[in-house]
């Protein structure tokens, strides 16, 4: 669920263009690199990109009685990093905005810093750190994801917040408020999303190791270690 | 365990569709005439917001006249995107199987 059309007032819809901006920009220029020199690795930027479709397209019903959707930038992250991710959660929300009237054009600067850039750095660091820890891959791929998508919409809730803090209380009151609305909701969900994603890692992982290696998402040992038992 | 994850994914959905169906019981029951519940997160934080007395100062360009055309770009965005994905699958896994 993004911040929808025209629920930014100014200057909060400016300032999150601007800071979106930079990671959108150099993310463009990873991808120009990536098609450049890892032609082989650009069906599984089509895969990571088609799951945030997938994935941000399934309004799932949750325990607290509204629906929302989960954001299938976990995978994106973890494959090519947070900056390339950026331009692929820009491409669903320009969709969605458009044809959809789900989240909007003037918020689009808040809603790729929540759903593009600040989630997939959540993830990209998990993994990198679950990674060197030597944590099972599947259970750091599931912490990876599922809190990227779980901090996407405390995001939001604090991009909320900061633009209608509450008359009494402020920010905090406020924050509490779309937390409960947006966070709460979200938990079953980022559950849900982490598992889909450690399972769709498994598949690359069966189909694909090399490329993984040469992306260096995985080490030849490790690789070695997940398929060993398997083979 | 060659489908440990598997399994696990599939136990996890069972059991977060089995909450959905107690606390959808217990939902309806209290619901007033006239009232939905399982609307959008994004709906129930615009209601907070327009309580304060705010107005959107922007409204979409275009939007799906109709639950159903706005179902139809959903499913659509959903397809491309499994598509993609099956696609890509098939011709990793045909390709290994021909050597």
């Amino acid at each position: 669920m993004h911040i929808m059309e025209g629920f930014l007032p100014g200057p909060w819809w400016q300032i999150w263009f601007l800071i979106s901006a930079p990671f959108v920009i150099y993310g463009l220029y990873q991808l120009k690199m990536l098609v450049r020199e890892r032609r082989e690795a650009l069906p599984l930027l089509a895969v990571a990109g088609a799951f945030i479709f997938v994935l941000s397209s399934l309004k799932l019903p949750s325990v607290t009685g509204s629906c929302s959707h989960p954001t299938g930038t976990g995978l994106g992250a973890i494959l090519f990093g947070p900056f390339i991710t950026s331009v692929l959660a820009l491409i669903v929300l320009i969709y969605q905005a458009l044809f959809l009237a789900h989240g909007g054009l003037t918020t689009l600067g808040a809603n790729v810093f929540s759903m593009g850039i600040a989630g997939p750095i959540i993830a990209w660091l998990i993994y990198r750190a679950g990674m060197k820890a030597g944590i099972n891959t599947f259970v750091t791929v599931f912490l990876a994801a599922s809190l990227a998508d779980l901090s996407t919409y405390i995001v939001t809730s604090m991009q909320l917040a900061l633009a209608f803090p509450a008359e009494v209380g402020g920010f905090m009151t406020s924050l509490a408020a779309f937390g409960t609305v947006f966070a709460i909701t979200q938990v079953p969900l980022a559950i849900i999303e982490g598992l889909v994603i450690a399972l769709v890692f498994k598949y690359i992982i069966s189909a694909r190791p090399d490329l993984l290696v040469r992306l260096n998402v995985l080490s030849e040992s490790a690789v070695d270690r997940i398929r060993g038992p398997a083979a | 365990m060659k489908y440990g994850l598997e399994l696990v994914v599939i136990g996890v959905l069972v059991i977060f569709a089995a909450l959905f169906l107690v606390q959808n019981t217990a939902i309806q029951a209290n619901l007033g005439e006239g009232e939905e519940a399982w609307g959008g997160a994004d709906g129930a934080a615009a209601e907070i917001i327009e309580g304060s007395g705010y107005t959107p100062w922007f409204d979409p360009v275009w939007e799906p006249p109709s639950g159903e055309i706005e179902s139809l770009f959903f499913s659509l965005q959903a397809a491309i995107g499994a598509i993609v994905i099956g696609y890509f699958f098939g011709y990793y896994r045909g390709k290994k199987a021909s050597g």
